[in-house]
């Protein structure tokens, strides 16, 4: 065994130093594959990062929510619904919820309103997340004017500016007294939005919320876990869209691979003539090239996962925001919380490593079966 | 199908891989029928150095099937959320009937892969590449066509996964009437497994000390330790995950991969991939050992191969002994 | 001892520009004796020494080696003598490299190393640890005098410089025998003649020797025990004999 190591330790020794005596090309063929890391690794990892905030923010969220539809389309649902439904078994709290969007026609900017369920604001104040605040150009004291369905508009003081860091769920929040809200929308009074059910045994869920459709034809139960796998699916999806697209560029990549991999230049058909001649079989010479193609991968990998590392988390990945984010007149800038695990590395190695490996197999088989005689002759 | 790009990667890697043995088989149908050592012509010359080509494929196509293999369980277990009553990787295995045969084939050609490797080392050691036929055989026969079918079998799983997510805003109650998957796979009863491990091993020591000190029983041991794989896979899923898990009804076999166990659960599958493959590998080398370029070759290796079964065993012994003594748990008073 | 039997070596068989190298060739060379091979280019010298070498196949024919030691037979099938003709390429690599040292016409050493690197080339693949035949070959440098080149890269290197790092990147795994294809081609009278003294040490170490050459100096040297002429790859009956 021992032996054996000190083989294998010359030999890469030797593919190092192989590797440097042709910077140029060595160093471009590095230059593309940690582009194709970057590119790969920063959507990896943003999806990933995303889809975790999702899934914490969503930890909070009621086990079900109950709404109202009429004709397929979501309505008010009266509070009398909650009443029966606090009587069916294994359901523990039945919670009315106010809440609902706002479209200010100036800024062309949609804000979600809501009255949270113990009250935080007293009527005639609104606490409002940081993006409001940018857009509305209005600062703490300030007043700021809405529409009603009257033509009367609602002057509501700012009591509070969420901070910046909460954006991801706050962005485009306005909290307000239910009074008010009821006064903006000219809402039927014993009326809410929709209803938050929380059950004992989250495993009886789905047996409740068939019970609250057979006592309410109308009502519409969404589960959490529904919503959680919804949201997961849409980062994947778009995800998945990306990787697709990208899949253009990485066989550009493979094609570039095997390209400067078959291209020897005289020179180096002419060095591996030599080694031929001198001693090295066909294995040996083989053991070579998988050398350098493992330095020049791996250097690509850990520099291209890095620098998306830095991209995704500390420049909020500025090139891919659009696409992944969607599209919306508020950006709610936040950062995200660095996270990053051995599978979304497996899944880069494998979207990246592995073609350029395959790509590199046949090249670097017809490179070290090389006649020696006829290298060594030109 | 879902859009996933975990599951872009392994169908990408599914589809190098099995392009890969597709033309590595090629050339080994080449070969089959025109292999001639004594000839000195082009041809021969030609066809000696496909073989390093197709000994470089095998070697990567080991290495990325088995790096496929655990993508797979950890793709299953990130998507078992998406499922209605996956509690983990074996729930979404569970998703449609193509989920354990993919898992099984996988299994099935890293072992396949690992043994043709041993073969090939020592073929290529032997001064007239006496196994070159056999290699070849398998690889065109068998291992080329399993390749192609776990392919095949694996797109059609990802092709029948379909999350329960709200698909319509009108819609409601997406999960409720969708049949709830068996979270938990089939066990045999932990008393009986416990023993039939243990004796497994058992036999499995003494055929192999008695292999490597008197060079005889090489089948036998090769039989011994097939059985030990197949006992000890049962095993761990009748009782040794619970000791893991500390709880008596947890039978899936993914979650030990799961950073709360400690990743245990490589170092279980590792020595227990090790000591299958090795085992195997010696009996496949038993029918050639009277092969002139080869008796004073096979014997050594085998020895060493042995050796390398048993130390894993006795690693994969020794893990789930210990979880079977200091585990909290305890099956019966 | 080296036996070959009606060898022949054959190109591009079977095409249109299909060329015979070497025909039928019936040789047998002892060890410690210096053979030259003398004949114009063409002749086929260069073929048949990368066949004995171990560097290529043979179309048709046998080669046999007698007591070269390899690791792949055990000690007695090698003094009796075994057949090269058919060996996969690793088991031939094995043998020239540990066996036999080349000395190419054009020298051919990797340029961009240095000539102490060059020098280890063929050692790399052994399963010697590094530092042991790094001091051999600083040893070999020491005896022809480079020891003050051995970092250097070898295109500055002057041509009987390149020769003799040439000779001792042959010499690094101690071979039995020593083959040199047109040595003094690009050397001076001064020169050639200080490679025969070269060739004399091998011969009195006990080493068989091998070259192929049009160069008087060579093929008239007193030193040669047999003298091979050859033309259009055959052997021309009628050379000096010891």
């Amino acid at each position: 065994m021992n032996f054996s190591l000190n083989r294998h330790r010359n030999i890469i020794d030797f593919s190092l130093s192989s590797l440097l005596r042709r910077k140029m090309k060595n160093f471009s063929l590095l230059a593309v594959y940690t582009l194709i890391v970057f590119v790969i690794a920063s959507l990896l990892f943003f999806v990933h990062a995303l889809k975790r905030e999702a899934a914490l923010l969503l930890a909070d969220a009621p086990d079900m929510v109950v709404q109202r539809l009429m004709a397929g389309r979501h309505e008010l649902i009266p509070d009398s619904y909650a009443g029966k439904i606090r009587t069916i078994p294994g359901v523990r709290t039945v919670t009315p919820r106010l809440w609902g969007y706002y479209y200010d026609p100036v800024f062309g900017a949609n804000y979600t309103l809501i009255v949270p369920p113990t009250p935080t604001v007293e009527p005639g104040s609104i606490l409002v997340g940081a993006e409001v605040s940018r857009n509305q150009r209005v600062r703490v004291g300030e007043m700021v004017a809405f529409r009603t369905s009257d033509h009367i508009p609602l002057l509501l003081t700012v009591k509070g500016i969420y901070p910046s860091a909460s954006n991801l769920v706050a962005a485009d929040l306005i909290v307000m007294a239910s009074e008010d809200f009821q006064a903006m929308f000219n809402l039927p009074k014993a009326h809410a939005t929709d209803l938050a059910v929380t059950v004992a045994n989250p495993r009886e869920l789905s047996t409740v919320a068939a019970k609250i459709v057979e006592a309410f034809p109308d009502a519409r139960p969404i589960l959490k876990s529904e919503m959680l796998r919804t949201y997961d699916s849409i980062f994947d999806w778009r995800g998945g869209m990306m990787v697709v697209i990208l899949s253009a560029a990485v066989l550009s990549f493979v094609i570039f691979a095997w390209d400067k991999a078959t291209g020897l230049s005289a020179e180096e058909r002419r060095e591996i003539g030599i080694l031929k001649s001198i001693g090295w079989e066909t294995a040996d010479v083989l053991y070579l090239k998988f050398w350098e193609g493992i330095v020049i991968s791996l250097s690509a990998f850990l520099l291209g996962g890095l620098l998306a590392y830095g991209h995704v988390f500390f420049f909020s990945a500025s090139l891919f925001e659009h696409a992944l984010k969607g599209w919306a007149v508020l950006y709610p800038k936040f950062k995200l919380v660095p996270t990053i695990d051995g599978y979304n590395l497996a899944v880069l190695f494998f979207l990246t490593v592995l073609p350029y490996t395959t790509a590199t197999i046949v090249p670097a088989w017809l490179a070290a079966t090389a006649d020696p005689d006829a290298a060594m002759r030109s | 199908m879902m859009q996933h790009p975990a599951i872009q990667a392994l169908l990408t890697s599914s589809f190098l891989i099995a392009g890969m043995l597709l033309y590595a088989a090629r050339y080994g149908v080449k070969i089959l029928r025109a292999w001639d050592l004594r000839s000195g012509s082009e041809l021969q010359l030609q066809l000696e150095r496909r073989t390093y080509l197709v000994s470089s494929i095998m070697g990567y196509v080991l290495a990325f099937q088995i790096l496929s293999l655990f993508l797979f369980i950890f793709t299953a277990d990130t998507l078992h959320s998406q499922f209605t009553g996956a509690m983990c990787a074996a729930g979404s295995l569970n998703a449609n009937g193509y989920g354990y045969p993919v898992f099984f084939l996988k299994i099935a050609t890293c072992i396949l892969a690992g043994v043709w490797l041993i073969i090939n080392h020592v073929d290529t050691r032997g001064y007239d590449y006496p196994l070159i036929r056999v290699k070849y055989g398998v690889l065109v026969a068998v291992l080329a066509p399993l390749v192609l079918v776990e392919a095949l079998l694996q797109f059609r799983y990802f092709q029948g996964l379909h999350a329960d997510v709200i698909t319509s805003c009108c819609g409601s109650l997406f999960s409720v009437d969708k049949r709830s998957i068996g979270g938990d796979l089939a066990a045999l009863p932990a008393v009986p497994t416990e023993w039939a491990f243990y004796a497994a091993m058992a036999a499995t020591f003494a055929g192999g000390t008695f292999f490597c000190l008197k060079g005889r029983g090489g089948y036998f041991f090769s039989a011994v330790s097939c059985l030990a794989f197949a006992v000890s896979a049962a095993a761990l899923v009748s009782f040794a995950c619970l000791y893991v898990y500390e709880l008596p009804s947890h039978h899936c076999p993914f979650c030990i991969l799961q950073r709360e166990y400690g990743y245990v659960g490589y170092a279980l599958y590792a020595s227990l991939f090790c000591g299958g493959v090795a085992g195997l590998g010696v009996g496949a080398l038993m029918p050639f050992h009277n092969h002139t370029s080869l008796s004073h070759i096979i014997p050594p290796v085998q020895r060493s191969l042995t050796i390398f079964a048993l130390a894993s065993y006795l690693l994969f012994s020794l893990i789930v002994s210990y979880y079977l003594v200091f585990s909290p748990l305890r099956l019966f008073s | 001892m080296i036996e070959l039997s009606q060898v022949s070596k054959s190109f591009n068989v079977g095409k249109s520009n299909q060329f015979t190298a070497v025909e039928d060739i019936s040789l047998t060379i002892e060890a410690g004796q210096l053979t030259i091979f003398k004949g114009p280019s063409g002749s086929g010298k260069t073929t048949l020494l990368s066949l004995i070498g171990c560097m290529s196949r043979p179309t048709s024919g046998r080669i046999g080696l007698r007591g070269i030691r390899t690791a792949f037979l055990p000690a007695e099938a090698s003094q009796e003598g075994f057949d090269i003709s058919s060996l996969p390429e690793r088991f031939l690599t094995e043998i020239r490299r540990s066996t036999f040292g080349f000395i190419f016409q054009q020298f051919n050493l990797v340029r961009g190393i240095s000539a102490l690197e060059n020098v280890m080339l063929p050692a790399y693949p052994t399963t010697e640890i590094h530092a042991a035949f790094q001091a051999r070959a600083r040893e070999l440098l020491r005896l022809f005098g480079l020891s003050r080149h051995a970092a250097s890269r070898v295109e500055w290197l002057s041509g009987g410089e390149l020769q003799r790092v040439a000779i001792a990147r042959a010499l690094i795994n101690d071979p039995a025998v020593i083959i040199a294809d047109e040595p003094t081609a690009h050397l001076d009278s001064k020169l050639s003649r200080e490679f025969m003294e070269i060739v004399a040490t091998f011969k009195a170490q006990g080493k068989t020797v091998l070259i192929a050459s049009h160069d008087p100096i060579a093929y008239d040297s007193h030193l040669a025990d047999r003298v091979v002429e050859m033309r259009d790859g055959r052997i021309i009956p009628g050379g000096q004999q010891p």
